[in-house]
């Protein structure tokens, strides 16, 4: 069984990656046939991803065997490239695949037909996110951020136009900075610990000296920038509103995990590598990454009140879901990252389903949705479309406006943290984690921090609320004479199922948060993960046995400069 | 050695930093180039600067980075050389693209 759930790990990268490669062999005629591979693929992959979601969940906590490592071609761990799941990334595959899924199932309804190689991108995507969220090795990661940014410039640019066009530009140009970026910090790294390995390096920085422990932690701090243009933390975030607002609807849902990445990035190295056993690096730049969370959270709640279209408002209460994140992950407490590990689940599903949402609401308000129609024109191959019908998909649903009115009211609980949904439930346990119940007793105090934090939860839901509630009374009840849009049912379908899954994690909110702990255990208690990777044996060719893994690089492979002084 | 690698990194950082932020879209891509030489010179040295030391194992030279060159940051240029190649060729097309929806080369699609 171990055996099989350890090739599983590299399934959800392969599969995406075949299935995009066959979808461009395709070609560009055969649309539904691709949706239909999409539509497979997608829902296997997150088979996959629940698979090793429940592999993970059944084992206990801070044991070796909680994690699994797949080394690729066979390479022991430091030398080779490591596939590593353990809770994290098992929770962050299944969160992608959802929301992909979602906003594949929304796409097939119209906005696949607006460009080209829709459900290709959308695949490569999915690949290079659940690539980023396996990888144990640094530059894999960059190989990886790389293949799933290369997909969402794709994706930006769907359906064209000067807008689009315009935002992509500079989302573009901002990534490549931040990937340059990226690779600066890497090789500092490497310069200065001589290893990749994400496992190899926390095991190392206890030992650096004074010079190579600077040269670390700057490599750190530039690819802590890296991570934190992609995770939207101010001053970083200023092309996100746009480029998101520009993106075609089912785009921009699917991307509402991509700041999550960037999250997920710090939240797998920061504890791992400048955890209490760090020494001298313990806790490096957690002041700033604090700092920075808040100044977010308040520059994404001025944006909320000040933002004028739907798109912006969605794109605004991303940068508070990420400050709140940041802000959460750098308390550094095991109670309120696994409160933070909810409400990264609760926002992100949140967000997604208020994409989807907003393009069937603004349909009713734009007269005809006529921009897209120009589009679709435009780009000449109607004619096919129209052979099997121009709305070939699903019914128009009955009750239109109370349905969208209610997944906006549901959108707007899950972002703002009220209660009964799981945004609320997410808030709940951060903040009962900010404060102990023995708090008060023996000489433990309740710090300013904890306070200030409370302040942010409490003043950023109540913008997100304010907001949230002038935009549905401007779109609900303000028109008298507002036409009711054409809603289909699968473009229905995803919404609702996303508003389904968080309220069946409302309802389980039990067993789930005891996962979010677990995992916000391990992440703060690396030493299982580093002992897991370094310690995995090769697979023998024929299969029968597995020899002892070589031991550790005895100055080999050690940082370069000790041997290399001639 | 040392210094001539320090300074030419350093003054293809500068420049392209400070094509980065031209207001032409052309000026960014060819600062995005620059930046990305830069970024392949800066991974190079992290292998530490040698001469006449091969990066592979050689017989009769026993198996210390003393006797050869780190590998590791040479195949890392190689993977980064080819990344950054692709990205600024699709940079290159969202530009035009930019170019001839907006009928100008500014970054925001309008002149001031």
């Amino acid at each position: 069984m171990n055996e099989l759930i350890n090739h599983l790990a590299i399934a959800p990268i392969l599969l995406p990656l075949a299935t995009a490669a066959l979808m461009v062999a395709l070609g560009e005629r055969r649309r539904n046939i691709k949706a239909t591979i999409a539509v497979i693929s997608t829902l296997v992959t997150i088979i996959f991803a629940v698979t090793l979601l429940n592999f993970a969940n059944s084992q206990p906590p801070g044991s070796a065997e909680s994690i699994s490592v797949y080394l690729l071609a066979n390479w022991p761990a430091p030398f080779g490239i490591v596939l590593v799941v353990d809770r994290l990334s098992a929770l962050m595959l299944t969160l992608a695949g959802v929301v992909t899924f979602a906003g594949l199932l929304f796409s097939i309804a119209r906005w696949h037909r607006v460009g080209l190689h829709f459900h290709a991108l959308l695949q490569f995507l999915l690949a290079g996110l659940n690539g980023a969220f396996l990888t144990g090795d640094l530059f894999n990661l960059f190989v990886f951020f790389e293949v799933l940014l290369a997909a969402s410039y794709g994706l930006v640019l769907h359906g064209s136009g000067t807008p689009r066009v315009k935002a992509g530009l500079h989302y573009i140009a901002v990534n490549l900075v931040a990937s340059t970026l990226f690779l600066i910090g890497a090789s500092l790294i490497y310069g200065a610990a001589g290893t990749l390995n994400m496992a190899d390096i926390a095991a190392r920085v206890p030992g650096l000296g004074d010079s190579e422990r600077m040269l670390l932690e700057a490599g750190a701090a530039i690819l802590g920038v890296a991570f934190l243009v992609k995770a939207g933390m101010w001053p970083l975030c200023f092309w996100l509103p746009g480029a998101y607002a520009a993106a075609v609807p089912p785009v921009a849902a699917v991307f509402s995990i991509m700041t999550k990445v960037g999250v997920y990035v710090i939240l797998r190295l920061w504890p791992m590598v400048f955890g209490i056993e760090a020494g001298e690096s313990a806790y490096f730049g957690g002041s700033w990454l604090l700092a920075g969370g808040l100044v977010t959270v308040a520059f994404g709640a001025i944006g909320l009140l000040a933002a004028q279209d739907l798109p912006r408002l969605a794109s605004f209460n991303l940068l508070v879901s990420s400050g709140t994140l940041l802000a959460a992950i750098a308390v550094g407490s095991v109670g309120v990252t696994g409160g933070a590990l909810f409400y990264l689940v609760s926002s992100t599903l949140a967000v997604c389903a208020f994409f989807l949402l907003i393009d069937l609401i603004e349909r009713g308000r734009i007269p005809g949705a006529d921009v897209l129609a120009v589009t679709v024109e435009a780009l000449g191959d109607e004619e096919e479309d129209e052979k099997d019908g121009a709305d070939p998909v699903g019914i128009a649903i009955p009750a239109t406006m109370a349905i969208l009115g209610i997944g906006f009211a549901a959108c707007a609980l899950l972002l703002a943290g009220l209660p009964p949904l799981t945004g609320f439930v997410a808030k709940f346990l951060m903040m009962n984690a900010l404060f102990p119940t023995d708090a008060g007793a023996a000489g433990t105090t309740i710090g300013p921090l904890s306070w200030t934090l409370l302040a942010m939860l409490l003043l950023s839901g109540f913008a997100v609320l304010i907001a949230m509630m002038r935009a549905g009374i401007r779109v609900f009840w303000v028109p008298l004479e507002s036409t009711v849009p054409t809603v289909r049912f699968l473009e229905v379908v995803p919404i609702v199922a996303l508003l389904l899954i968080s309220a069946t994690l409302t309802v389980q909110a039990g067993p789930v948060s005891r996962y979010m702990h677990a995992t916000a255990e391990s992440l703060h208690a690396p030493e299982a993960y580093v002992r897991g990777v370094l310690s995995t044996k090769r697979v023998k060719p024929q299969g029968q046995a597995t020899e002892p893994a070589p031991a550790k690089p005895d100055g080999n492979g050690a940082a370069p400069d000790k041997g290399a002084q001639p | 050695m040392e210094i001539i690698l320090a300074l030419s990194i350093g003054a293809l950082t500068s420049s392209g930093v400070w094509l980065i932020l031209r207001s032409r879209t052309y000026q960014v891509l060819i600062g995005l180039s620059l930046l990305s030489y830069a970024v392949n010179l800066f991974i190079f040295s992290m292998g530490r600067l040698r001469t006449a030391a091969p990066p592979i194992l050689k017989d009769g030279l026993p198996e210390t980075l003393a006797n050869h060159t780190d590998p590791v940051p040479q195949a890392l240029v190689l993977t980064a050389i080819v990344i950054t190649f692709a990205m600024t060729a699709l940079f290159l097309v969202v530009l035009l693209a930019a170019r001839g929806l907006a009928r100008n080369d500014h970054v925001d699609g309008r002149e001031f």
